[in-house]
């Protein structure tokens, strides 16, 4: 599905450079759940990041289904991001002047679907989420467990092959961090590859694969027995 | 979105099209002034008076009186065939008109029938002096719309008969006229009646005509020029002359309100412009500021798979919304200030100030012109920002 090689990554810091990714090598398959650990600071949400072509490595390659990511122009990499992922973020990012169903149809918008068909499967992944009865409520109208579940169903909307969570559960409370596990690993079930970035243990007990970062390299890569979020809910 | 801001940052391009508005329908009842103190006359009239010589010459004193007579007229027209369009004689008379009980003292115009081509006169009913008259000296008149008002009071004057100083004239037609109300209230006649009755005698007072419409400006003014040194000569008049024959050509009119009616223009151009261009450096101020306050929307979008000609449109798309809506407000008011303001002006010779529907067209096309450019840089920024620092959590 997925595979890098020797990954670096550095940020300009006034004159000087922070050094954050310092030669990953990851690779995943097609129906995996990883999780990706570490302390603040140590290059988690970097790595995401270049992997979900929002930030590009400064060495190393790249390969995303069999496409070699590297060089692209913005419109290329538009397209890919379109295509190939989607992406859940800790503060949701939802547009708060459109409502949950115009939030979840925007990726389809961007795929050139025609207004009809965008409603029509805007609404589908909303019932998906549980949501169908808040497509016409504005964000601010819904609470935070709710508004990761438009976000997620916005991220499945246009049929990525791959989910990117970056600390999908924190901003919630420990309830609806189980309630939104519990859904993503459904997701999984059915086939969908996630790599998600977390700083809780019991969140990273609940996926398939535990990929440890500290100081920028990789220092443990294991898979675990999973725990079911569904036992919590 | 920030509804209100937008609509602030509209207001710098309402206040532009609003002060171009006004000073565009002020200049044009400036044209307009000119054009109906002008409309009376073709433009390419020429008009020949005579008076006292104020030189002496070939052996003549100064103080000899210039009388024009028919044969003068005559001799131009063979002189100058191929040149002249309409030619016509005038004589100017005072009378004391009276039909039943009504009584009004009117001025009289002897005239030619191309006298109604060269004064642009409408006949109303009836018909205008023709070459019958003239060489019958019929005493029939051609009567104003206002004269045939004060005299015949509700009825028709056609086919009745006015008294002019005690001789009877029959009406033949009533014309009005768009030189204003002294127009309407003019009488002609044929001039060889006036001349038979008032006079016995071939004098006229003004001869006028218009040149070969073909003529281009410089043709024409030489042409004129032509004209006064050949009748200088024919009255042995010295040709430094000023006051004996005087030949006043139009053309030199009406060049110099072209000239003023450009310089208008320009100017009125000129401060529009200004205003508007004002108007978008501060809409493009208030585009970046929006695009400052949309840039986590912008990186979501960009996360979402939008490519960068679709946020440059999104921008472009508000940029122009904006400023055409401003612009339409600045329209709107500035339109209304000057239909209310336009009947007051006229006391400042601003006649029927006003603003057309294909200004209203043009400016929507400056205003979408001009809201691309304000938009262009602050959409092309916007397409820029990497989703990665838009989504950054603060
Ligand atoms: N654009 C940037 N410019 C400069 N420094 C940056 C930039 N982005 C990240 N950093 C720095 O790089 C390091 C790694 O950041 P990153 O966001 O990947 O950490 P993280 O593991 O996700 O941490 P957290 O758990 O706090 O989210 C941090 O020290 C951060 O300050
Ligand atoms: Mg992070």
């Amino acid at each position: 599905m997925l595979k890098i090689n020797k990954i670096h990554k550095s940020y300009p810091i006034g004159d000087s450079s922070l050094h954050v990714l310092k030669g990953i090598d990851l690779s995943v398959e097609a129906g995996e759940m990883v999780a990706i650990m570490g302390s603040s600071g140590s290059g988690k949400s970097t790595l995401l990041n270049i992997i979900g072509m929002l930030d590009e490595a400064d060495e190393g390659d790249y390969i995303l289904d069999n496409v070699p990511i590297k060089n692209l122009t913005e419109k290329k990499a538009a397209i890919y991001r379109n295509k190939f992922l989607g992406f859940i973020f800790q503060s949701f990012n939802l547009i708060n002047y459109k409502n949950a169903l115009d939030n979840v149809a925007l990726p389809l918008y961007y795929q050139g679907l025609k207004r009809k068909e965008r409603i029509e499967k805007g609404l589908y992944h909303l019932e998906k989420v549980g949501l169908k009865n808040w497509a016409h409520h504005l964000p601010n109208e819904l609470s935070g467990g709710q508004k990761q579940r438009v976000a997620i169903a916005r991220a499945l909307a246009a049929n990525p092959k791959l989910l990117l969570a970056d600390e999908p559960t924190g901003a919630l409370d420990t309830k609806t961090s189980h309630e939104i596990m519990d859904f993503i690993q459904s997701l999984n079930d059915e086939g969908k590859t996630i790599l998600m970035v977390t700083h809780e243990e019991d969140i990273a007990q609940m996926c398939k694969r535990i990929v440890r970062l500290k100081d920028g390299v990789i220092i443990e890569d294991v898979f675990v027995e999973q725990v079911r979020a569904s036992q919590y809910v | 979105m920030n509804k209100t801001r937008s609509l602030l940052s509209g207001f710098t391009v309402a206040f532009a099209i609003l002060l171009f508005t006004i000073l565009f329908g002020l200049g044009n009842g400036l044209l307009n002034t000119f054009d109906t103190a002008f409309v009376d006359d073709a433009a390419n009239s020429i008009f020949i008076n005579s008076g006292q010589t104020s030189k002496a010459s070939n052996g003549l004193q100064a103080g000899r009186q210039i009388q024009f007579e028919n044969k003068d007229q005559e001799w131009i027209e063979e002189e100058f065939g191929d040149k002249v369009q309409y030619i016509t004689s005038r004589i100017y008379l005072n009378v004391t008109a009276t039909f039943r009980n009504e009584k009004s003292s009117y001025s009289v115009r002897a005239v030619n029938p191309d006298h109604q081509y060269l004064e642009n006169t409408k006949v109303n009913y009836g018909r205008y002096i023709n070459e019958s008259d003239i060489k019958n000296k019929t005493k029939v008149v051609v009567i104003g719309r206002l004269v045939e008002e004060d005299l015949f009071l509700k009825t028709t004057a056609i086919g009745k008969y006015i008294n002019l100083n005690g001789i009877q004239y029959k009406v033949v037609g009533v014309f009005s006229d768009d030189g204003g109300d002294r127009e309407e209230r003019l009488i002609y006649m044929p001039v060889t009646t006036a001349q038979q009755i008032y006079g016995n005698n071939q004098h006229i007072d003004q001869i006028n005509l218009t040149y070969n419409p073909d003529l281009n400006f410089d043709a024409a003014i030489s042409f004129s020029n032509m004209l006064t040194r050949k009748l200088k000569d024919r009255f042995l008049v010295s040709q430094n002359d000023q006051r004996a024959i005087r030949v006043r050509n139009l053309a030199n009119d009406s060049k110099a309100i072209g000239q003023m009616t450009l310089g208008i223009n320009i100017m009125i151009l000129v401060i529009g412009f200004g205003t508007l261009i004002a108007g978008v450096v501060g809409i493009s101020n208030m585009m970046i500021f929006i695009v400052k306050e949309r840039t986590k929307e912008i990186g979501i979008r960009k996360a979402l798979g939008a490519s960068p000609k679709s946020i440059v449109s999104i921008i472009l798309l508000e940029s122009v919304l904006i400023t055409v809506i401003a612009g339409f407000v600045g329209l709107v008011i500035g339109m209304g200030v000057v239909e209310l303001a336009a009947p007051s002006l006229e006391t400042y010779f601003i006649k029927e100030a006003g603003v057309e529907t294909s200004i209203i067209i043009g400016a929507t096309i400056v205003l979408i012109i001009a809201g691309a450019i304000a938009g262009y840089l602050p959409a092309k920024k916007a397409s820029r920002i990497k989703p990665i620092v838009a989504l950054r959590d603060d």
